[in-house]
């Protein structure tokens, strides 16, 4: 055997090496492991400072041991070659590991252990903890917001439609394929809007339902009957000329009672609130911001002087004010060039106002996208006697809206993070909600669990937002 | 318009605006105008905007080095990290530490001191002034190293392209930056006394600090989140401009026998700031404008004040929100003007 020198490790020896830094790690991780969770100090006869650091010497000591030589063990060389290749990176973990290990018994016992959900008071929180009680009380109105506890069916079965709604596309068969950019991007949001007019809205607005159901039934029974050759246009113009003669022509007032949903209380905007109106003004905001964008980014390439500078200023201005301005705005300065016996609703201007703002972020994405394309691409279209339009729909926007899906996931992401912004205006979606129950003089003292709890909502829905819109990258990436 | 009866017009701005502002850079209370109200929301603007703009950058470059490296734990922490605060709206960040975290520090008189001077309370974190004599001085010392850097950094440059010898500039220049304060400190009579907070009692049970300065949790709430939240951006931008350096222009610089800190340093580094800087101007910008959410946590900053108390009181909407944005547009415009100017003179030249 050879002789054996701590202070110069060498590969001599390399086992009894491996062992004591194997044994040297593992101790200080059980040190630090029992003072964390069970606030045993193995080692509190040393002096304090001595004490404190221990572990991470014992544990540097070790770690510098193992890494003298490939060990030919699995677990060892993993180690030593993620965590482990130089004393800067074995100090960092070994920094990495004590810091959760401390940190863990703390979270775990407020978050879980010592955390109250039972009972329906402020009473039953008496530990140190969380008090999740505070949310399960407040659910329903960081939910909903104002709604009336009785009618939140109507948000519940929009909701649930328009998620159902929403997934057509993954089941449409290969003939309807072609469709499915007309459905999300006129059919579905039209649906969406009544869904939320009729039903979260409700009441005895007067809307000429019942004209355009029958319109549209009769004119699907004879669009069986209409050469395949026509039928776009069929479709195009029917339905509305029907609708026009039921409504003008024949005018029965037996339909103008079918068309109102009396049945329906009516809840104003401003009791709206909570997460579904965070979803709500997310969904119309995406909806809107992206065409806007779209056509900005278009006119900001435009030869046309006017279209161009126009969208130049647009763009330019959005971007350069913050949104709290912008909602501001909306809220004072806009009623004021309104006429007089003109009022539009609270939400419909914070919609209008973010959508805005945010098509101008899609405009500038998007532009990048289209500079990014080679010229020969322009030309080429040209080449076949494309027009305009034809050139871009058929062939620039595609490719160009490809390589700016991070982009575009970035901005609607950035919306739905503005969202909570809307309190400027005096709606409460769910972080106006919080701040509102952190005031009731019954509930004092949870801002904490309400701002958790809110986190870990955005979170998930953040998060998967970025990882679809991941996954959407990879699915369009096309070598070039 | 008219027939709502609205004027309109800038004259109001010369008024007195008989509110208060509960902390300001400069002298303010009512007897100023609403001018000098404007003057002091957009210095606090760019107080919270400077102060989160610095810690961003720091946290941001570091975070974005650490998400490069080849050790396993630490990317993964990055990585959390930079999902986590990035996917939590920043106005939930602001008053999380606003009215959750900072809520929970002790009250004045409870307050253990940190390194002995520093007070953390729930009033606010008090640290401890320096009292300058001839303050004058000493910056024309620092302004005088921050002149000679820069020419030594020419001369540098002029003779490493006629002789091709490298001079050290870097740690020419930090000497340079510590040694020319202090002969100014030795010579020049610049004195500093550290002035700390002492505890008083207001009333029965009111306590706060006296001298020192007071840093409002309005400030550090949000400067905490601003900074937090941007850095996680920078972060990226940092990591996807290292990234975008080929691995080819690394291996032609190690073989022309450049060692891994110059290869970092004349290779490395250029290209990469190529990519970094530009996103991460536009995130500076986006961090200004976001500092316009202090007005949910009552930060007097230009929106609160301006847009807020002083629209209240004189009714002027129009004006005072049009010279808000206008504000707030100037500032962006000018930056992406010099960005555009930036990203034309760094451009690679391509025949």
């Amino acid at each position: 055997m050879n002789k054996l020198n701590f202070l110069q490790p060498d590969k001599n020896n390399l086992n009894t090496y491996l062992y004591t830094g194997v044994i040297l790690v593992a101790l200080s991780i059980f040190i630090v492991f029992l003072n964390s969770f069970f606030k045993k100090d193995l080692i509190s006869f040393l002096p304090g400072t001595l004490s404190f650091f221990l572990p991470l010497i014992l544990g540097f000591i070790g770690l510098h041991l193992i890494r003298i030589e490939y060990s030919g063990l699995k677990f060892l060389d993993s180690i030593n070659k993620n965590i482990n290749t130089n004393n800067f990176n074995a100090f960092l973990s070994l920094l990495i590991v004590f810091v959760v290990i401390k940190s863990l018994p703390p979270l775990l016992s407020w978050f879980i252990l010592d955390a109250n959900i039972a009972g329906d008071s402020k009473d039953v929180c008496t530990g140190t903890g969380a008090c999740w009680t505070y949310i399960k009380i407040w659910f329903n109105r960081f939910m909903y917001g104002m709604y009336p506890n009785a009618e939140q069916w109507r948000i519940n079965l929009s909701f649930i439609a328009l998620a159902f709604l929403g997934t057509i596309g993954f089941f449409a068969t290969e003939k309807f394929k072609k469709y499915l950019t007309l459905y999300y991007v006129v059919i579905y949001p039209v649906i969406a809007f009544f869904f939320i007019f009729f039903f979260i809205s409700g009441g005895p607005i007067f809307f000429d339902f019942s004209y355009g159901i029958i319109a549209a039934v009769i004119s699907v029974i004879i669009g069986f009957f209409i050469p395949s050759k026509f039928k776009m246009y069929y479709f195009i113009i029917v339905p509305i000329t029907l609708y026009i003669l039921l409504k003008y022509v024949f005018f029965y007032e037996e339909l103008i009672e079918l068309g109102k949903l009396e049945a329906l209380e009516w809840v104003e905007t401003g009791a709206w609130g909570g997460l579904s109106l965070t979803f709500i003004v997310s969904f119309f905001c995406l909806i809107f911001c992206f065409p806007i964008g779209l056509f900005l980014s278009l006119g900001r390439r435009s030869d046309f002087p006017i279209i161009k500078y126009f969208s130049i200023g647009m763009i330019e201005f959005w971007r350069g004010v913050p949104l709290i301005t912008v909602l501001f705005m909306s809220s004072v300065m806009f009623p004021m060039f309104l006429p007089e016996d003109m009022f539009i609703d609270k939400l419909v201007r914070v919609i209008i106002a973010i959508s805005l703002f945010e098509a101008a972020y899609v405009a500038e994405v998007i532009r990048g996208g289209l500079q990014a394309l080679p010229r020969g691409q322009y030309d080429a279209a040209k080449s076949l006697g494309m027009g305009y339009w034809k050139m871009h729909i058929l062939v620039i926007l595609p490719q160009a809206l490809k390589l700016v899906i991070p982009g575009i996931a970035n901005t609607f992401l950035a919306l739905v993070k503005d969202t909570p912004l809307i309190f400027v205006v005096g709606l409460l979606e769910i972080v106006g909600m919080l701040n509102l129950a952190k005031t009731n003089p019954e509930w004092l003292g949870f801002a904490m669990e309400g701002y958790v709890f809110a986190s870990v909502l955005f979170f998930i829905i953040c998060y998967a937002m970025s990882k679809y819109s991941y996954n959407l990258e990879q699915k369009y990436k096309t070598e070039r | 318009m008219e027939n709502r009866g609205i004027t309109f017009g800038y004259g109001f701005l010369s008024q007195e605006s008989s509110f208060d502002v509960q902390f300001s850079l400069i002298e303010f209370d009512g007897s100023h105008s609403y001018f000098r109200a404007y003057l002091v929301g957009l210095l606090n603007t760019i107080l919270v905007s400077v102060i989160g703009i610095i810690f961003a950058t720091i946290i941001g470059v570091v975070v974005g080095i650490a998400r490069l490296s080849n050790n396993y734990l630490i990317n993964r922490t990055a990585a959390v990290y930079v999902e986590f605060f990035r996917n939590i709206p920043l106005l939930l960040q602001i008053f999380f530490w606003y009215f959750a975290a900072l809520r929970a520090l002790p009250l004045p008189q409870d307050t253990e001191p940190m390194f002995g001077f520093f007070f953390l309370t729930i009033k606010g974190f008090f640290v401890p002034a320096f009292i300058w004599n001839n303050l004058d001085i000493f910056i024309y010392s620092i302004i005088a190293a921050i002149i000679s850097i820069i020419f030594i950094r020419i001369y540098a440059r002029k003779k490493q392209e006629n002789e091709g010898i490298q001079t050290p500039v870097l740690s020419i220049s930090i000497g340079l930056l510590i040694i020319l304060p202090l002969l100014s400190f030795l010579f020049g009579g610049v004195d500093a006394s550290v002035e700390v907070p002492v505890l008083k009692q207001l009333s029965q049970s009111g306590f706060t600090y006296e001298g020192g300065i007071k840093l409002p949790p309005e400030l550090i709430s949000l400067a905490l989140a601003l900074s937090l939240y941007t850095a996680t951006f920078i972060a990226e931008c940092v990591r996807a401009g290292v990234q975008g350096v080929s691995k080819g222009q690394k291996e032609a610089a190690a073989s022309i026998g450049l060692t891994p800190n110059q290869v970092l340093k004349l290779v490395v580094m250029p290209q990469a700031l190529r990519i970094i800087i530009p996103p991460t101007t536009n995130q500076y910008l986006n961090l200004t404008k976001n500092s316009s959410l202090a007005a949910a946590i009552a930060y007097p900053d230009l929106v609160l004040v301006f847009a807020g108390t002083a629209l209240m009181q004189t009714g002027r909407a129009i004006e005072i929100v049009s010279i808000t944005m206008l504000t707030y547009l100037s500032l962006s415009i000018s930056i992406s003007i010099f960005m555009n100017w930036y990203n034309k003179k760094i451009a690679i030249k391509e025949k």
